[in-house]
Order: C-alpha cells, then structure tokens, then sequence
C-alpha cells in the first residue's frame, strides 16, 4: 500500500473555501518531495469534487452523509474517524481555519493521533518530515517532527502555501462516493444559521492604501493621528484586533484572522507588534511600513520599511511632508 | 489557564537548541484571562464555584494566585517541570486525571497560548472526557437546556449554537473586559484553596509524546528590510520619499 498524502478541503454551503487551494499546493509539495500519492477528500459537498478533481491529484473521496449537514464538531470526526481509520494515509493535510480548529484536534485525538497545528512551511531531509511554525508569537520558527504512528495531522497558516500554484491535472482524477455512517445521538450541538453582524460599512479588501493601528496608539483618542495620515495618503483605517476589541474602532476595520484579509499597495503599520493572528491579514500587501518603538517586535520581520521609533514623534511630521507632497511640494 | 514569558520579555535559546532559556519573566497567558474573566461573569450571573487550573513548575503559581485575586474560589496547578515539556495531547490528559473526581458543569480556556499558538487543549479536553465543545466562543447565555454560544467564524460571520452541559467553551479574547485585581481581592486570595498535584499522580494517564520540537530557531528573513533612521522630521522626509519614488503611492 503506498503512502499516500490526503488533503481535506473545506467547503461553505457547498461553495469551497478557497484557502484548500493553499492546501493542494502543500500537498502536491510534499508528494513532490517525498514521492507519496496524492488524494483528496471532501466533506458534504459532493459538487466540489468535480473541481478538486480538476488538480494533479490521483483521487477524490467525497465523504457524505445527510448527518454532516450542518457542521458541528461531533459529525465531522466521527465521519471522518470512519474514512481515515479505513484508508489510513500517512498525512492528513487540511487549511488552519476556524472550522478546522473546531474539530481536527478532536478527530485526531478519537483516533490517539496527533495535530501540528498552523503550519507554515515543511522540509523532507533525509528522508525525514518535518513541519515549520511559528513559536512565541514568531520571535522563533520551530520544525516539528511527528513522533508516533500515522496518519499524522497537519494544518498550514493561509498564506504559507499559493492558492494560484495547484497544479492542474492532466485529466480530471477519479472522484470516489464514501457514505460514512454517524449515529443520530452522536451529535450534541445543535447550531443555528450563519449570519453576519457588523454592516460592512467599509470593505478593507478594495483599499489601495490602509494605515492600521495596534497596541501601541494607547488610547482612543490618538488614533485621530492615524486617521489623519488615512486621509492624507487617500487610505482606510484599519486595527488589530486588541484595538476592536476594546470599541475604538468598529469590528469591520479588523485585520487579522477573525477579520478581514488585506492585500493593499500600501500597509502602514502604526504601535502594532506583529502577532501571528494580525500578519496572517496582512502579509501579502505589496509593501509594509512598520512603525514600532520595539526594535524586536514581529512586524518588522515582514516590513519592507522599518521605522524603530515613536509613532507620536513621527506620524504628526510625516502628515505634513505627505500634505506637502501631495499639494506638489 | 497557562503561563507564558511576557509578550516583549527577550527570549533566548537554551542549550539543547529546542526550548528557550527560562530565566525571563512571566504572566498569564493572555487569551485565558479572558476565560476566566467570562467564569467569573458567569458566576456572578448564576452563581456556582470558579476553580482555576495549571500545570507547569513552581513559578506557574503566579498565574493561580492573580486569578484567585481576581475572584476565583479554588486552584489546582499540577506542579512539576515535567509538564512544560510535554505536547497538547498529554497536557489535556494531565488535567483530565487532575480532575476526575471533580463535577464541573463548563470547562473555559482561552482560544490558544501566546506561546505554542495550537489552539488544541480545549478541544483535547473534550474529546477525552466524552464532553461536547465550541471554539472561539464570543457570547454565552444559559438556557432551558444547557446554554446558547455564539461562535466566532471568519471575515465578520458568527453563528449561535445550542448546546447541552457539561461542555468545554474556548474564548475569544473581546467577550468582555478584563478586570484588575483589587487589594482585597489579593488578601483574601491568600486564604482560598491552592490543591497541588504531583506529576506522579498523573503519570499513568499520560504517554510519550507525539510530536517533538527538533529545534528552535530564528526564522529566516526572506522579506529585506530597510531601516530608515534620523530624527522624525528626516524620517517623515525619507518616508515619504520613498511613498513617492519607490511605492509610487503619492
């Protein structure tokens, strides 16, 4: 039986999440490296494994049953208990989202297995596998070994792997039905529709320019100062989430893993650390202006343009010069 | 609840290559403040008992003795350095065996550590007392039945969910508002009980570890960065220069 590499990908009322795309690149990455097969499985959406079969995979599993139909944790690890104990690949690759964060450390655990969680990158020497994340809020990268038996659980960061590189298949894969079997009192959660809160009055995703602010801004009424260089420079305000947290900016301006992805021209940074749960939002903008008093703070790993000084000192001068500049000066 | 070096405490590698030294500060894990702080609301709104939990070496007392300041009833910290090195699975199962014998009706964490970041214990946990659970939990109400949770999701999506008790909640940090230890709080913490259990208690419930940190390490600069230095006015010169010549944004 030849080791195979199984990404789960994740769907939203039958639409699929597009970070599983991140997720076929990893996978095909690793069966490239290791010369493991590649399948894929996807779970209560029988219509998107037409289009994962589209890939180079060599398979696709739709796992059904009406009992998966909502999500909730109990569902989703008892069907998927059933298929991998069954198919017992040696990987099991999924995207680190919320979702996946809801049960995977359960399903792996029903199956006394374990998860490296929110990876960002993998390396196979010498014949062996090890996964790169992020540790201490990225002030240190560790590689990670799995020391027990397979299949071995894997979820990676979005962003760590590009949606843009699946390869595609030289022709469409076989896409195999699994009807898994889960028992009606099984399922203790009982969840209701998804719905959306915040009135997206402003949508970050179509700024050109976005001037955020973290921790560091200390109190409400200096983010002013930020909104100032917002509208200088022609941008939208954004924050980390400590900032919307605590009602200075509305929910909609959040940056981050539980708020919105941004990929502007221009980020500028202003008082934020660089947590892991920020720079996920941010880190593929064009370029990043950072503006920190801690020279060791996170985000200047990622900026193009590191300033280690006051944002009090600097951001009131550079609203000047950008006036000054933009009134042809 | 967990604790961590402090967010800008300078860490250092230690000499294997796979932890870091310990000889920094410490505090709470932040995300678990906001745990407790939602169990302490919790109680205030339908009374009950606050028991907080640890596992890590002597130092991590710290972390029970500001939460028992903060209104907590009981602690327990499984005390043995052994525990800082063992992975999600086995911590959980340390604390399953901790407290076995308790009846408790909710079991909060905080979403993740600011440490490891693998957002895994909660939901271990759950599995292995048999228990329901729900993540990155922004709103509680008790009901008829159990209690209704309102799930963060991503890009502004929530979703409520009914749930039976007992059961396991991870909590998002802006469910509400930290408070701060008052002095009376912190008298009295003094005289609330502090249970340690040794790792020999728990021993028999925890196997080797699953996975294994091989080393530690600064992460590669892929990204160059460029310093730009002097006094503000020079640096809001250079700034915007580059805004104009190099991003092409003015």
């Amino acid at each position: 039986m030849p080791d195979t590499i199984l990404v789960i990908v994740e769907q939203r009322e039958g639409k699929l999440n597009r970070v599983s795309w991140e997720t076929i690149t990893a996978g095909q990455a690793i069966a490239a490296a290791t010369g493991w097969t590649l399948e894929a499985a996807v779970v209560a959406a029988p219509p998107i494994a037409a289009e994962i079969a589209a890939k180079k995979v060599a398979r696709v599993y739709s796992v059904e049953s009406p009992r998966l139909e909502p999500y909730t944790p109990d569902a989703f690890a008892a069907a998927l208990k059933q298929f991998l104990t069954a198919k017992q690949p040696r990987l099991v690759l999924m995207p680190h989202t919320y979702q996946v964060r809801d049960f995977v450390p359960k399903l792996a655990t029903a199956m006394e297995r374990t998860v490296i969680s929110d990876c960002i990158g993998f390396r196979h020497e010498g014949g062996k596998l090890v996964f790169v994340r992020q540790m201490f809020q990225g002030k240190f990268a560790a590689d990670v070994s799995f020391a027990g038996d397979a299949p071995w659980f894997a979820t990676f960061q979005n962003g760590a792997f590009r949606a843009d590189k699946a390869e595609a298949g030289a022709s469409a894969a076989p896409v195999e039905t699994v009807n898994v079997e889960i028992a009606g009192n099984l399922i203790r959660n009982q969840p209701q529709e998804v719905f959306k809160e915040a009135k997206q009055a402003v949508d970050l995703t179509q700024a050109e320019i976005i001037v955020a602010v973290g921790r560091g801004i200390k109190e409400q009424k200096n983010i002013e100062i930020a909104r100032q260089l917002a509208d200088a420079l022609g941008g939208d305000l954004a924050a980390s989430r400590p900032i919307c947290d605590s009602g200075w900016l509305p929910m909609d301006r959040q940056i981050g893993s539980s708020g919105q992805t941004v990929a502007p021209k221009l980020y500028l940074a202003l008082g934020i650390s660089g947590a892991i749960q920020h720079i996920v939002g941010m880190k593929g903008s064009r370029s990043i202006i950072a503006v920190n008093k801690d020279s060791e703070a996170p985000i200047f790993e990622i900026a193009d343009f590191a300033v280690v000084g006051n944002l009090f000192d600097i951001v009131p001068p550079l609203i000047e010069e950008v006036k000054k500049a933009k009134a042809g000066g | 609840m967990k604790q961590v070096p402090q967010k800008d405490a300078p860490l250092k590698l230690n000499e294997t290559g796979a932890w870091i030294r310990e000889d920094v500060s410490y505090e709470v894990n932040e995300p678990d403040a906001y745990a407790l702080e939602e169990a302490l609301r919790q109680r205030e709104k339908h009374k009950g008992e606050v028991v907080v939990i640890t596992s890590g070496p002597a130092r991590a007392q710290q972390v029970l003795r500001e939460a028992l300041a903060k209104g907590a009833d009981r602690a327990i910290h499984l005390e043995d350095d052994k525990f800082v090195g063992l992975d999600a699975l086995n911590t959980a199962k340390a604390f399953a065996a901790a407290i076995k014998d308790e009846q408790f009706d909710l079991i909060f964490t905080g979403l993740q550590s600011d440490d490891y970041g693998y957002a895994q214990t909660g939901v271990i946990l759950a599995e292995l007392l048999g228990w329901p659970h729900a993540t990155i939990i922004m709103h509680i109400e008790k009901t008829g039945a159990g209690i209704r949770v309102k799930r963060e999701l991503e890009a502004g999506f929530f979703q409520f969910v009914d749930m039976p008790l007992p059961a396991v909640l991870t909590i998002q940090s802006g469910i509400n508002k930290l408070r701060y230890a008052t002095l009376i709080g912190i008298k009295q913490a003094k005289n609330k009980p502090l249970k340690k259990v040794a790792f020999a208690e728990v021993q028999s419930a925890i196997g080797g570890n699953l996975q294994k940190i091989e080393r530690l390490y600064i992460p590669q600069k892929t990204k160059k960065t460029e310093h730009i230095d002097g006094p503000p006015a020079e640096i809001a010169r250079k700034l915007v220069d580059k805004l104009r010549n190099e991003l092409r944004v003015l």
